[in-house]
């Protein structure tokens, strides 16, 4: 790292060096003559020629970097897939990414090549061509057409992915808050409780109603565990300030807002255990990272997803406590017949 | 005879002006000369772009060399550097956001539209100043003042403003959330009031003088493509800015007066806030209906800028005048609906989502008939690589780069993912970023012997370029594949995720490039500040140009013409004609003197001219009467 330190040291001395050298030679060119270096003599220095070709040596160049690197690294950069939307939404962006990179490529032939081919020549007269109606149509209507294509198949899938979701789908809300993430399963009877910010204590993080019956059974999961082909809504919501969801391999991403809840719901296709073979990575993990700025600890609100197969869930779920179990003072102030439901709960898990 | 009366009066007003002596002060300083302001405007842009520019040093640092000991920044950034030698968390957001701001509205807005409609909207369309010089004045002391309060805030006790140059709420409203929420915002917001009032003078200005006052012969249909894209430009800014007004003012009100237009049941630091009802998307809206527009507002003047050089240096018409002009007005429409493309996963309504993202794909199209036009102006042409010519041709590479990246971001299913990832960033900083700062640097080489008068080194400014292109290609590529893995952006540090932990290598390089191409503007400063004192004398005319400003003595006083204003026979772009001997024919050199050159349909023009010139001549001859 200190090399590098070193290197750019240098960098710096060898530019002022070079500056104040042709600081000199400006300063004598001055003292000899006024002859000014215009349009003029540009064109017929070597300098345009120079210019000319080296556009052409940038765009050999920066096109063998650009196919080598990104056909090298693609399985760096291209995290692999674990949702059914994932794999429209990544089709979609690998179908542009082709469309794209054709104009990208042949504007940029076009480009420096002409910029090579049209150098000044003396003996050569620009050709004086104003318009063409007919080629601004033309160029009008392809990338028209083209751009119609890739909206309306983006607008398909987006019309797919932001449905509602499926009645079956096992809710699960997160809740952002600085600098981290809470989950909240609904519990056995798959309805979320009510909450209210005003709730929120050391005791109720997540302001959960308890009054609201579908709150009694609500448990909390430090690892946000969802079956493997089974559709998952998360209802996302916020304490504080913005933060967003964002689960890389889900290809899912939604904004955390106080006052405003949000869901997106998926259905995940490859367990932990599948994606650990897939990778070759044994520690593998799903995380969940943040991507709206909301504090100093913005880069470290991480929540880890795990993908089990359906038997593995029910199983997991079966096991888990509603939070009236685990602190029994939550229901101390509910009305009479709500409590005795939840000390049958509370019972019942015992 | 309306034309005819505002040239006499423009001679009378010239008259004035000859009599008093300037003095330092008005001369430099609260000066009323459109040309002077532009340069203020361009110098307190340099100096900007010097700050923002650094500022993203720093925090290249901490991105390329995580674990670097950085104790050595410690005499200049005092307690934002830890015991150990790190970065505060905290001051890494403020300096993203300060970098952000800065360059977005001190650089390359007021420093690019600053400067460039000021200095050639009247030179170039034929008029002695602008509308109201006065209001010209104030509106480069309202953006001073503006960059001094900002300034001042970076020297906070708590920091300056840390939530992001978008400065959304409920982060930017509460202190208790950042530091930088307290003072910082609000000097951040009393700055950018400051900044939106200037502006806004500034734009209407523009737009009146380019309405009202171009000389005789100027159509609409004759003016440069410069000046069409000033004048959208400040159209675009006097709609848009107004409601980033409203969108500050409200927040200042959840801020300081107890409102919920923002806010709503946030518990924070232990309490529950009485804010309810209010909508942070609401303020995403209204944001982002400036922060589109901005985006033009920055690109389009450049965008003008490379038209007319391009045109110039390859000695060819620009292609499809029209055809530019029409896809201008489509931009500036469009601009105005495409705004919640920003907001596809902000929880927003995801019907809207569909509608934003067709009509955010359409305006694709008008930029890709630009980029056409632009290619078939070099095509047969007869280049010449000046560097504003070379800045020109980088410009329509970064804009195709960035802008075929902003087909993907404004697919709402692909958006998804690359949201807030530096893909995101990647983008921006080619198509908005770069491509207006070459702009900038095109306009500067190109304009800088009417400027000052002063010729500068080409050698100097190839070096610049060639290490400017290239670096910001090595800076902002390789974001791309970074974004597509899905590396967030405003991280302090990546390795706290497994999916984010590669890449560290790539990262580095990115930095180094990052300094070396800072490192490499000081080629440019230099040949700025040498030239303008000791650079060759420029010859009036040194690019062969057609426009007006090229008519003006080489040290044009205030009211830019000494005698008449010239009037205009013809459209800009008459170069390489054939008939013709020289391969330029100005805009004041009549048609009827060009009758070996004239087209069919500008023969049947010439009758008219004779009538107008003999009009002229007529006023001339009452002048000398009086
Ligand atoms: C020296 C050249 C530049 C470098 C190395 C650079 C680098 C960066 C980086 C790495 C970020 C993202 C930081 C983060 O998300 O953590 C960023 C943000 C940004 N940059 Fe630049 N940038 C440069 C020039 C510019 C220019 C010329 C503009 C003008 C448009 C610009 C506008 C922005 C904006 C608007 C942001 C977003 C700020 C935010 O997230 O609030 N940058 N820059
Ligand atoms: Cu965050
Ligand atoms: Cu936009």
């Amino acid at each position: 790292m200190y090399g590098f330190l070193i290197a750019l040291g240098l960098l710096l001395l060898v530019s002022i060096i070079w500056m104040v050298y042709r600081l000199q030679t400006l300063v004598s060119v001055m003292k000899e003559s006024e002859k000014s270096k215009t349009q003029a003599t540009i064109k017929n220095s070597g300098s345009n020629k120079v210019n000319a070709v080296l556009f052409l040596v940038f765009l050999l160049a920066a096109g063998f970097l650009f196919f080598w690197y990104s056909f090298k690294e693609f399985d760096n950069y291209q995290l692999p897939i674990a949702s059914e939307h994932g794999a429209v939404t990544d089709n979609l962006f690998w179908i542009t990414t082709a469309v794209t990179g054709v104009i990208f490529i042949l504007t940029h032939i076009l480009l420096f090549w002409f910029s090579y081919r049209y150098q000044y020549q003396e003996d050569k007269r620009a050709a004086y061509y104003p318009d063409n109606n007919k080629l601004e149509i033309i160029w009008t209507l392809v990338p028209a057409l083209v751009l119609t294509v890739l909206v309306i198949s983006g607008w398909r899938a987006w019309k797919d992915i932001t449905a509602p979701a499926p009645e079956n789908a096992h809710v699960v809300e997160i809740l952002g808050y600085q600098f981290a993430w809470e989950a909240r399963y609904a519990g056995k009877d798959n309805q979320l409780g009510a909450f209210d910010y005003r709730l929120i204590n050391a005791t109720n993080s997540r302001g959960i109603d308890f009054t609201d019956a579908n709150s009694l059974d609500d448990f909390e999961a430090n690892k946000i565990v969802i079956p493997v082909g089974e559709p998952v809504l998360f209802k996302i919501r916020a304490r504080d300030v913005l933060h967003s969801v964002f689960a890389p391999h889900m290809r899912l991403k939604m904004d955390a807002v106080p006052g405003m809840p949000t869901r997106f719901w998926f259905v995940p296709t490859k367990t932990t255990a599948e994606m650990r073979d897939e990778t070759g990575n044994p520690e593998f993990e799903y995380e969940i990272a943040c991507t709206e700025v909301c504090g100093r600890g913005h880069f470290s609100m991480k929540k880890i997803i795990e993908v089990v197969s359906p038997a593995e869930y029910q199983k997991w779920f079966a096991e888990q406590t509603p939070f009236i179990v685990q602190n029994p003072d939550l229901i101390a102030d509910l009305p009479a017949d709500l409590k005795e439901v939840a000390e049958i709960i509370i019972k019942e898990n015992k | 005879m309306a034309v005819v009366n505002t040239s006499t009066q423009g001679a009378h007003a010239h008259e004035v002006h000859d009599e008093h002596h300037d003095n330092f002060i008005t001369k430099y300083i609260f000066t009323t000369d459109h040309k002077m302001i532009g340069k203020q405007f361009l110098v307190t842009g340099i100096f900007w772009a010097l700050i923002g520019g650094f500022l993203s040093i720093l925090f290249r640092l901490q991105l390329g060399f995580p674990e670097m000991d950085m104790s050595f920044l410690r005499p200049l950034l005092g307690g934002w550097i830890d015991e150990t030698g790190s970065l505060d968390q905290n001051f890494y957001l403020a300096l993203v956001t300060m970098h952000g701001t800065i360059m977005v509205f001190f650089v390359l807005t007021a420093g690019l539209s600053g400067t460039f409609s000021n200095y050639l909207i009247p030179l170039q369309i034929g008029a002695r100043d602008m509308a109201s010089g006065f209001m010209n004045m104030l509106s480069y002391w309202f953006f001073f003042l503006s960059g001094v309060i900002m300034f001042s805030s970076l020297f906070l006790a708590t920091g300056p403003a840390g939530g992001g140059w978008v400065i959304y709420p409920p982060l930017s409203a509460l202190e208790q959330a950042i530091p930088g929420s307290g003072m910082g915002m609000t000097l951040w917001l009393i700055a950018m009031v400051f900044f939106i009032a200037s502006t806004l003078m500034g734009g209407i200005n523009y737009i009146t003088t380019v309405i009202n006052l171009r000389t005789k012969g100027m159509t609409f249909a004759r003016l440069p493509l410069t000046i069409w894209s000033f004048f959208l430009t400040a159209v675009i800014g006097l709609l848009s800015f107004p409601v980033l007004f409203a969108a500050a003012l409200l927040l200042v009100f959840d801020r300081s007066f107890g409102t919920s237009f923002y806010l709503a049941d946030i518990y924070i630091g232990g309490e529950a806030l009485p804010h309810t009802g209010g909508s942070p998307v609401l303020f995403q809206h209204l944001f982002w209906f400036l922060g589109h527009p901005e985006v033009y507002i920055v690109l389009l003047p450049a965008l003008g800028i490379t038209s007319e050089v391009i045109a110039t240096n390859s000695r060819k018409p620009i292609f499809g005048y029209k055809a530019m002009i029409i896809s201008m007005l489509g931009i500036t429409i469009l601009s105005f609906v495409v705004w919640a493309h920003h907001m596809f996963v902000s929880g927003m309504n995801p019907f809207l989502g569909s509608i934003f993202m067709f009509l955010t794909l359409i305006i694709a199209v008008p930029s890709a008939v630009k980029v056409f036009n632009y290619l078939t102006t070099l095509w047969r042409g007869n280049l010449i690589f000046t560097p504003a010519m070379l800045f020109a041709i980088g410009l329509v590479s970064f804009f195709i780069s960035g802008g075929l990246t902003g087909i993907f971001l404004g697919n709402s299913a692909i958006d998804i993912q690359l949201h807030d990832t530096y893909f995101v960033v990647a983008h921006f900083h080619l198509v908005m970023g770069s491509a207006s700062f070459f702009g900038l640097m095109c306009g500067v080489y190109h304009w800088f012997p009417k400027m000052f008068g002063r010729m500068m080194d080409n050698k100097l400014g190839y070096v610049h370029f060639w290490l400017t292109f290239v670096g910001v290609y090595l800076v902002f590529f390789p974001m791309h594949y970074i974004g597509i893995a899905g590396f967030p952006r405003r991280y302090y540090s990546w390795t706290n995720f497994d999916f984010a932990s590669g890449y560290a290598d790539l990262n580095m390089f990115v930095s180094v490039a990052a300094i070396i191409t800072f490192t490499g503007q000081f080629i440019f400063l230099f040949n700025f500040f040498y030239s303008m004192y000791k650079g060759r004398v420029a010859p009036l005319n040194p690019w062969r140009s057609n426009t007006l400003e090229w008519t003006t003595p080489l040290h044009p006083g205030h009211g830019n013409w000494p005698g008449e204003i010239p009037a205009v026979y013809r459209w800009p772009y008459d170069y390489s004609k054939p008939g013709s001997k020289e391969d330029f024919i100005p805009q004041t050199v009549p048609l009827s003197s060009t009758p070996e050159s004239n087209l069919p349909h500008e023969e049947e023009m010439v009758s008219l001219e004779k009538a107008i010139m003999a009009e002229e001549g007529q006023v001339l001859v009452a002048n000398e009467a009086k």
